[in-house]
């Protein structure tokens, strides 16, 4: 008896960031396209992915993504939920799924979770922080919302290249930490530039009535790096290896305070 | 004096040492904790089978000038803080600590 038979076009689209190339597999081709705009620049061959994850998208509901975060890991795999999201990831096999709804939002969260997961490991983390290349070298201004983060990306100058204005990706390599562009964006809404350089600084952002640079040692500077490094999993050996890399980190890359002024006089200290 | 003289640290957390400082993070909410020179010599003693009072009495009142009632009722202070964050584990008998080598995930 002659079938029917229906051809499911699956898509995939590889994206590297921090040289770390993950592969998003899915049967929409809208939200392919949406990948493949949103991530812009981070888009890499589908024959060099290190990881797999196969995206199934599901009817909205109720979750906004406003909803606590889960992350935890169990019998081999990372889980990870939101109220718009669930994603597992097995670090043995390199695969992983997720079923979310069409919101470029989601698939952002699972990547930086999952970056932030596979960083911990390496010795790196993501960190609130905007971020840009100087003179070949990196400057990282961590911050709350609301610090200058973005207002710091606005006030680059043409000679600067900015790496994001919301999560810079650090990471080291030959004793040094390099800062590496992303394609996570904040208000600004503008994806960073694919470079990377060696971190010279960072800058502990504060707002006041006049730019000065204060010298932020010893614990006050593991703090201020902890307070901005992104955490997620709920689990005593990851925390233990993010603590380890702020100590580290805080010993190798200086860490100072800028006071500024909104304009763009501040990047004047910024050499 | 109080009635769980027995301390020990809890396993969800990370702690490490920077200079005569401990830090400390929870692993339930990554809230950041910091604990100076003498209430590091108590966090370090807080394994589960010394009392309270003996830590204070051979530790801190051994390395700083201060009077065994004074220093324990500090203590005690301290330690009710820290078991408030779930940073330390307190009891009226003595608390074992979990063996063998920590779990590892890939």
């Amino acid at each position: 008896m002659p079938g029917v038979m229906a051809a499911v076009q699956r898509f995939c689209t590889v994206i590297e960031i921090g040289g770390l190339p993950i592969a998003l597999h899915c049967d929409n081709p809208a939200f392919n396209r949406l990948l493949a705009e949103r991530y812009a620049g981070y888009v890499a061959n589908s024959d060099q992915a290190a990881f797999d994850f196969d995206i199934e998208i599901a009817t909205p509901g109720s979750g906004t993504g406003d909803e606590d975060l889960s992350v935890t890991w169990n019998s081999g795999r990372w889980l990870m939920e939101r109220g718009d999201f669930h994603a597992e990831f097995n670090p043995a096999t390199a695969r992983g799924r997720i079923q979310q709804t069409i919101s470029p939002y989601s698939i952002d969260s699972v990547l930086r979770i999952v970056h932030t997961l596979l960083l911990a490991r390496k010795g790196g983390f993501l960190m609130h922080a905007s971020s840009a290349i100087r003179n070949g070298r990196a400057f990282l201004f961590p911050g709350i919302s609301g610090a200058g983060k973005t207002t710091m990306a606005r006030l680059a100058p043409p000679d600067a290249a900015l790496l994001t204005d919301e999560i810079s990706y650090v990471i080291p390599q030959d004793g040094r930490y390099f800062a590496v562009g992303t394609p996570f964006f904040g208000e600004l809404a503008r994806v960073g530039e694919n470079l990377r350089a060696p971190i010279e600084c960072v800058y502990l952002l504060a707002k006041g009535p006049e730019n000065k640079i204060e010298p932020v040692a010893g614990s006050e500077a593991v703090r201020g790096l902890l307070g901005n490094i992104l955490f997620f999993a709920q689990d005593p050996e990851f925390v233990g290896l993010v603590f380890d890399a702020a100590l580290d980190f805080a010993g190798r890359v200086p860490v100072r305070r800028l006071t500024f002024v909104p304009d763009a006089r501040v990047w004047e200290l910024i050499v | 004096m109080s009635d769980k003289p027995y301390v020990a640290r809890s396993t969800m957390i990370a702690a490490r040492v920077l200079g005569e400082e401990t830090m400390i993070m929870s692993a339930t909410d990554s809230t950041l904790f910091t604990l100076d020179a003498v209430a590091t010599v108590i966090w370090e003693s807080a394994d589960g089978a010394t009392p309270l009072e003996e830590i204070v009495k051979k530790k801190v009142c051994a390395q700083y000038d201060i009077s065994l009632e004074v220093a324990l009722k500090d203590a005690e202070v301290l330690v009710e803080q820290l078991a408030g964050h779930g940073l330390l584990l307190l009891s009226d008998r003595p608390i074992a600590q979990p063996s063998g080598p920590p779990k590892v995930n890939p």
